[in-house]
């Protein structure tokens, strides 16, 4: 009996954590390994300074391997708006290297460079402003950007650049020798020695892994580059990692690994790769803020080590750079498995800029309607037509606001996405109809793998038109997923896109209407019976092995089913697309969740950086599931997740299938009045949440803000990941801990005043401030000198309010001013963009008078239908 | 609290315009409260806490913390606005649904400034309601007549109950005396048996006691001319050295000094001093007669393989020992008797009976007293059995009793009965106090949904909820669970079943059980008007 129970306590164990032998370790992906091994110092890359050649907009130089021979192309631009570009490619590739299209908003516009000095040893190149240089070393090869007599960043310093390049597999070579002539064979031999040619590794040519192969018929094609910053010892991004905000050291470790994954019951405090991925990387001190965007969308893994001392040997042009003094370093590694070296780096220098610059590359977060602010209850699953609507009606009967009720898988027949179940959802209009009648909006899941089945026209169309992702033996791959065996349409293909977004219309998907809006989950993609549960990387989209491609898969699933939902309303309204897979620029389609989290505190705590990582990387739409998906959160927990979750973008109670009811009311009244209030806080606040959104589409800059952003001489926010900035103006800090009587919140900005937002309570800034909690307290602060609008009717869904008065909350400075802003439009359609119809202005009071200055023109349409607006006020005392 | 720089300042920005307002009454005030607001009066906040010039009431500004000030307008957060709603019933909105577009009061009187378009719906309602109400009121007539019909059954259900329990009690007392009378007469009957067996047995083993000792002699004799190999009358040294098998300090021969120690210290023994010598070697004593084969001493694990052979070859027996051990357990206090019911038992190595004969079948004598006894035993077994029975009987009923079936035993009638119902894929079944359980429609196994827990309705009448538990597992989830949700009808059916949660059902079953007296259902219906 003794061991009967040992063995259930372990799988009882074994099924609430993470399994990690599903997924790779560095020393099991084989080009991490064998970049692994590679150590600095050494670089066999030199600069061909006779092979310069410059022009208004790039400069191009040759490097050569001087081991192998190897030529590769490096192309260096100065892009508008202080960045600066490297691309590095093999010269003469034995075929094209993948280089990732679709992210870049535009071609950078760029400015011209000129050339300083020039000599044997490098060159010295003009970036036009602020002194700002690149020099050029010529052996071994490195790069470094300098402002005045500060380096900036160096590229290649520590010698890591590697790029394996492009080959013909041995065996391959000695069979084409055998069928020339003898006379052939020596000079190819010699020509073959006199290059060294590297010998072959494990893992260049096939790689298993478990059960899985990988047939690498291109072989071994990664590349891999090294970054210091000196004098920086703070780095953030590189999301998604269910880690802190302030990226760790990795030596000694596995690094960081970017590559999409459909991770079951994921670890916190790991750098395991999770369903995101943005290759961006951002430092920090107290003079500069500057960005790495490492544009590859290949298996990324990406090393820290950050030292104290100021160890870096620099080469003799820069002597006079930089003195003895101990200075803090970070070094970054970049190493990915094929593509090519194409880098961005923002040279900031301010958190701001590094925004814009960022943003003018890959663009600003899709504006969204209104009403996806609000709240959005989801369940696997809503059982049936009548279960939705008891829903919307406890919402009523409660009287706790709610925009969205989501419909997760089960309301498919059979998996079949675009189908509704039979039964259970049988006449989905009439179900949307009465949603739609009590100004509320659906959200139903279209996932990206399709059941193959010969019944479903919508595998039959994609399989006629070939556009399912094939095999390396050219026939359509199929994986496991939900609805059993799938295939995978090729979304990398814009044909595939346009065709997948016309399946969004009225007409073509049955049963949808208007309110209804589209969640894409699984879209790593999720292969149940692939290696690492997704795709095979030799399986073929086109040309491109799924290796190149994989971590903007889901990107392009986002964006085709945005695109079709911008459609099926003729350009008119606004999409909503919820994304589990990400990748550098998938904020442009829309919102993001952290994926498949459990009802534990730690999972409460640690939304909060996930969400400030993809902040500070532009996806600004970001949430976690309230409440935890897997497992049943306390009531005391759920309680704290609505409180926390009314404070983040992106603000979605989910629970899995196999949890007990959460709906808000489900816990007595006392909880129900507390989630009451919490959602009711969070439609008080969609002025202001909006007019945040509308900052972050215009700029780029986060709407959840880690503190150092806007306090970025203040060292003491630097690691602060348990509260955070909305704007500049609102700070929160969540309770998130069981039985908590209280939190230290640290109030930033040396004179500063923040005012408790619930009463009114005036504290200094600079300071760290224990403040005594009850179950019903959400420790929030209005900045001194800010004005934030609210709606105090609060309804029962977004769209109710919409005609509603704004109330304006003016939080005086010490100097007895407050400055805001306030942004109307229609609340959901493109009109703001197409013909300018919106409502933007400056507010501000100083003398006890307000005054507002037009930030950009006002339609006079925005209010057709309401009187001229009556404006008045009073004056509250406190 | 105020410190003359502001350190908040709130302002409204109105967008809509000011509301109009009623003559009669101010918009949304209930007729019960039409006198604290007269007009051109100024007006005093319900709470007491403030008063303000009447212009402000219903001006689209909340000035009153209890939102009494702003009754026709959402302006305050916790307001709320009355619908006269004639026609059919008045009733109150949170004021946040006032203007938001979605017709909330059937006389549409909260929508005046939204530009929704709504309908007078009252009459409609009224007239359904209505109808409900009395389809409603039939049902519970003649759902409370079968109650009190239920509930005269379950009266007489229970008297004949108890009375069959007095009876069983009686019964019980007089089974009781009777197995007790009857011991008595069994362990008189099994005295003189057990004596006359005890006897008979004596008597054998004394016989095979000189069968063996017989057969001794003679396989001594035997071993004398065996071992004799000169045959002079004497058993030499040399001779008891050709049998390695008698080995004393287990090297595998008999040394001279060995031969003589088992010789008794001499050279030689003659036919009568052999007799001593067989005593310490007969044990191993191995006949040249029989085939030379491995002793059995030296290989002990074949030996006990061969017992293990022999043990799970009982285990059948055994078996059939256990499945009948209930009927055994009287028995249990003659172990003589269970020995001779088989006497072969693993302990007596099989070869040693080989050669003794069966016990002797018992005399006349001795065969009348088994007999005798034999029957008594049957008498006072079955004694028992009945005695049993009726233990059974009122545990039983006693358990029945036990059930909480409502003030008026009103649910007895469910007991011990199943209901069921067929949806597109599963039967469910319910059996009421007992347990819910669902069956596959085309195949498969059933599932317990649970087992009867408790009644768990609200406070004022538990009774309208029966909760079941402790079902089967659900994988990652709880044990299986179902609340059964009783109602007013005519019929006793199971209505409908649905798995709001994962794993936890909900059942709607219709019963006449809990229809109420007509009277009081019409008055909490009047009573919910009143909100």
């Amino acid at each position: 009996m003794v061991p009967l129970l040992v063995a259930l306590l372990f799988l009882c164990l074994g099924a609430e954590a993470v399994d990690r032998s599903n997924f790779k370790t560095c020393e099991q992906s084989s080009f991490c390994k064998r970049q692994r091994e590679l150590k600095p110092g050494q670089s066999p890359y030199r600069a061909l300074l006779d092979t310069l050649e410059l022009s208004d907009s790039r400069i191009t130089l040759q490097l050569i391997n001087d081991n192998n021979k190897v030529r590769l192309l490096l192309e260096l631009y100065r892009l508008h708006g202080n960045m600066t570009r490297v691309k590095i490619n093999e010269l003469k590739p034995l075929k094209p290297r993948y280089e990732v299209p679709d992210v870049l908003i535009t071609d950078p516009p760029t400015e011209p460079m000129t050339l300083v000095a020039q000599d044997e040893n490098g060159l010295v190149l003009s970036l036009g402003v602020d002194e700002q240089r690149v020099i050029v070393s010529a052996r071994p090869f490195r790069l470094d950007i300098v402002e005045g007599p500060t380096v900036l960043l160096s590229l290649n310093s520590r010698g890591l650049l590697t790029f394996e390049h492009l080959r013909l597999r041995k065996d391959t070579i000695s069979h084409k020798i055998t069928s020339t002539v003898g006379s052939m064979w020596d000079s190819i031999k010699s020509d073959e020695q006199a290059v060294k040619e590297e010998e072959d590794k494990p893992g260049m040519w096939e790689e298993t892994f478990k059960t899985h192969s990988d047939s690498k018929p291109n072989g071994p094609s990664s590349i891999s580059l090294d970054f210091s910053f000196p004098g920086v010892d703070h780095v953030y991004g590189i999301p998604e990692h269910a880690d802190t905000l302030k990226l760790r050291n990795t030596d000694g470790g596995d690094p960081y690994r970017l590559y999409n994954l459909d991770v079951f019951q994921y670890e916190l405090h790991n750098l395991m790769a999770l369903y995101g991925a943005v290759p961006v990387i951002i430092s920090h001190n107290t003079e500069r803020t500057m960005g790495i965007f490492w544009l590859n969308a290949a298996e990324t893994w990406v090393d820290i080590s950050s030292s104290t001392a100021g160890k870096t040997v620099f080469g003799k042009m820069m002597d006079f750079v930089q003195g003895s003094s101990e200075v803090p370093q970070t070094d970054v590694r970049w190493i990915s498995e094929s593509g090519i070296i194409d880098v961005f780096v923002l040279l900031g220098p301010t958190p701001n800029d590094v925004f814009a610059q960022y943003a003018s590359l890959t663009g600003t977060q899709a504006f969204p309607s209104l009403s996806t602010l609000g709240y959005h209850q989801c369940r696997w699953n809503y059982n049936d037509k009548e279960d939705v609507k008891t829903v919307d009606e406890g919402f009523d009967k409660h009287d706790i606001p709610c925009d969205f009720i989501w419909l997760d898988i089960e309301h498919t027949d059979g998996k079949r996405y675009f189908t509704w179940d039979p039964h259970k959802f049988a006449q989905p209009k009439e179900m949307l109809q009465g949603l739609m009648d009590k100004k509320r909006k659906m959200v139903a899941i279209v996932d990206p793998h399709i059941k193959v089945d010969s019944g479903y026209n919508i595998n039959n169309e994609i399989r006629s038109k070939s556009f399912y992702v094939k095999t390396k033996d050219g026939a359509d791959y199929e994986g496991w997923c939900w609805p059993g065996n799938s295939g995978y349409p090729d979304f990398t293909n814009p044909e595939m896109r346009a065709w997948w977004a016309s399946k969004f219309a009225y007409d073509q998907y049955e049963g949808s209407m208007e309110n209804l809006f589209i969640w894409n989950d699984m879209n790593e993609p999720s292969v149940f019976n692939g290696p690492e549960v997704t795709m095979h990387k030799d399986a073929l989209h086109g040309s491109w092995e799924h290796r190149d491609v994989h971590n903007i898969y889901g990107l392009y699933v986002q964006k085709a089913t945005s695109e079709g939902l911008i459609q099926r309303s003729g350009g008119v309204e606004r999409p909503f697309v919820l994304t589990r897979a990400f990748f550098a620029g998938s904020q442009r389609y829309g919102a993001v969740w952290t994926g498949d989290n459990a009802a534990e505190w730690g999972h409460l705590k640690i939304s909060i950086p996930m969400c400030l990582s993809l902040g500070l990387v532009g996806i600004s739409f970001c949430g976690a599931d309230v409440g935890g998906f897997f497992k049943h959160p306390s009531t005391e927990l759920l309680v704290r997740w609505y409180q926390a979750g009314a404070y983040q973008p992106f603000f979605r109670a989910h629970a899995h299938l196999d949890t007990p009811r959460r709906e808000p009311w489900l816990f007595g009244p006392d909880n129900t009045a507390l989630i009451r209030e919490a959602v009711r806080q969070r439609y008080a606040l969609l002025p202001f949440w909006y007019q945040l959104f509308y900052n972050a589409y215009r700029t780029g800059q986060p709407v959840m803000r880690a503190l150092w952003v806007e306090y970025p001489k203040e060292p003491a926010t630097f690691v602060i990941e348990d509260e955070y900035l909305l704007g500049k103006d609102l700070l929160v800090h969540p309770v998130t801990d069981e039985g908590a009587k209280g939190v230290t919140a640290y109030l930033p900005g040396k004179g500063e005043i923040w005012y408790d937002v619930h009463t009114f309570q005036k504290h200094k800034g600079a300071q760290n401030l224990y403040i005594p909690v009850t179950m019903s307290s959400i420790p929030v602060f209005q900045r001194g000198g800010s004005i934030i609008s609210r709606k105090n009717r609060v309804r029962r869904s977004s769209t109710c309010m919409e005609n509603d008065p704004y109330t304006l909350y003016v939080a005086l400075s010490p100097q007895g001013t407050a400055e805001g802003e306030i942004y109307i439009d229609d609340f959901h359609t493109f009109n703001f963009e197409k013909e300018k119809q919106f409502i933007h202005r400056h507010l501000h009071f100083s003398d006890n008078t307000l005054s507002s200055n037009l930030l950009a023109l006002i339609t006079a349409s925005v209010l057709s239908g309401k009187d001229k607006p009556v404006f008045w006020y009073r004056k509250y005392q406190f | 609290m105020m410190t003359c720089a502001a350190l908040l300042i709130v302002i409204g920005m109105a967008v809509s315009s000011a509301a109009a307002v009623e003559v009669q009454r101010p918009r949304g005030v209930p007729l019960s409260k039409r006198q604290f607001y007269e007009e051109n009066k100024p007006f005093t906040c319900l709470d007491g806490s403030r008063t303000i010039p009447f212009d402000r009431v219903n001006d689209d500004y909340c000035d009153c913390r209890d939102g009494s000030d702003e009754p026709g307008t959402a302006a305050c957060p916790n307001g709320s606005f009355h619908c006269t709603n004639a026609g059919f019933r008045p009733t109150f909105i949170p004021s946040s649904r006032i203007n938001d577009g979605i017709c909330d009061c059937c006389d549409t009187t909260d929508e005046y400034n939204s530009g929704a378009k709504c309908e007078n719906t009252c009459k409609e309602l009224g007239q359904k309601e209505h109808e409900v109400l009395q389809k409603m009121a039939e049902i519970t007539k003649e759902g409370f007549l079968l109650k009190q019909q239920l509930i005269q059954e379950a009266k007489n259900r229970q008297q004949e109950k108890q009375s069959k329990l007095t009876e069983l009690q009686n019964n019980k007392k007089e089974l009781e005396e009777k197995v007790e009378a009857l011991r008595t007469v069994k362990e008189t009957a099994e005295q003189p048996e057990k004596e006359a067996k005890e006897l008979h047995l004596k008597a054998w083993e004394e016989q095979k006691a000189i069968i063996r000792a017989e057969k001794d002699k003679a396989k001594m004799a035997e071993a004398f001319l065996e071992l004799d190999d000169d045959a002079d009358g004497f058993v030499a040294v040399a001779e008891l050295q050709t049998h390695a098998e008698l080995d004393t300090d287990a090297d595998g021969t008999v040394s001279e000094t060995e031969a003589q120690g088992l010789l008794g210290g001499v050279d030689h023994v003659d036919t009568a001093s052999f007799e001593k010598v067989w005593d310490n070697i007969k044990d191993k004593y191995v006949s040249e007669s029989q085939p030379v084969e491995p002793a059995p001493v030296d290989t002990p694990p074949e030996e006990s393989n061969k017992l293990a052979d022999n043990d799970s070859e009982q285990y059948p027996s055994d078996d059939d020992v256990q499945e009948e051990e209930e009927e055994d357990e009287e028995e249990d206090d003659y172990p003589e008797e269970d020995f001779d019911k088989a006497p072969p038992t693993v302990k007596t190595p099989p070869k040693k009976d080989e050669d003794e004969e069966a016990m002797p079948p018992y005399d006349d004598e001795t065969r009348v007293l088994i007999d005798a006894a034999q029957k008594a035993r049957d008498n006072f077994e079955e004694s028992e059995r009945a005695l049993r029975d009726v233990d059974d009987q009122m545990k039983n009923i006693e358990k029945e009793i036990s059930f909480d079936f409502g003030p008026d035993s009103e649910f007895s009638y469910l007991y011990s009965q199943c209901y069921e119902l067929t949806t597109s894929e599963y039967i469910y079944k319910l059996c009421p106090f007992n347990r819910v359980s669902q069956k596959p429609k085309y195949g498969g196994s059933e599932t317990n949904l649970g087992t009867w827990g408790t009644w768990a309705g609200p406070e004022d009448n538990k009774y309208l909820l029966m909760k079941y538990e402790h079902g089967t597992g659900c994988w990652q989830g709880p044990n299986r669970s179902t609340t059964v949700k009783l109602t007013c009808g005519k019929e006793t059916t199971v209505m409908s079943t649905s798995e709001p949660s994962r794993c936890e059902y909900l059942m709607e079953f219709t019963t006449p059980a809990v229809c109420q007296e007509p009277e009081a259902v019409i008055s909490s219906l009047h009573g919910h008007d009143e909100f």
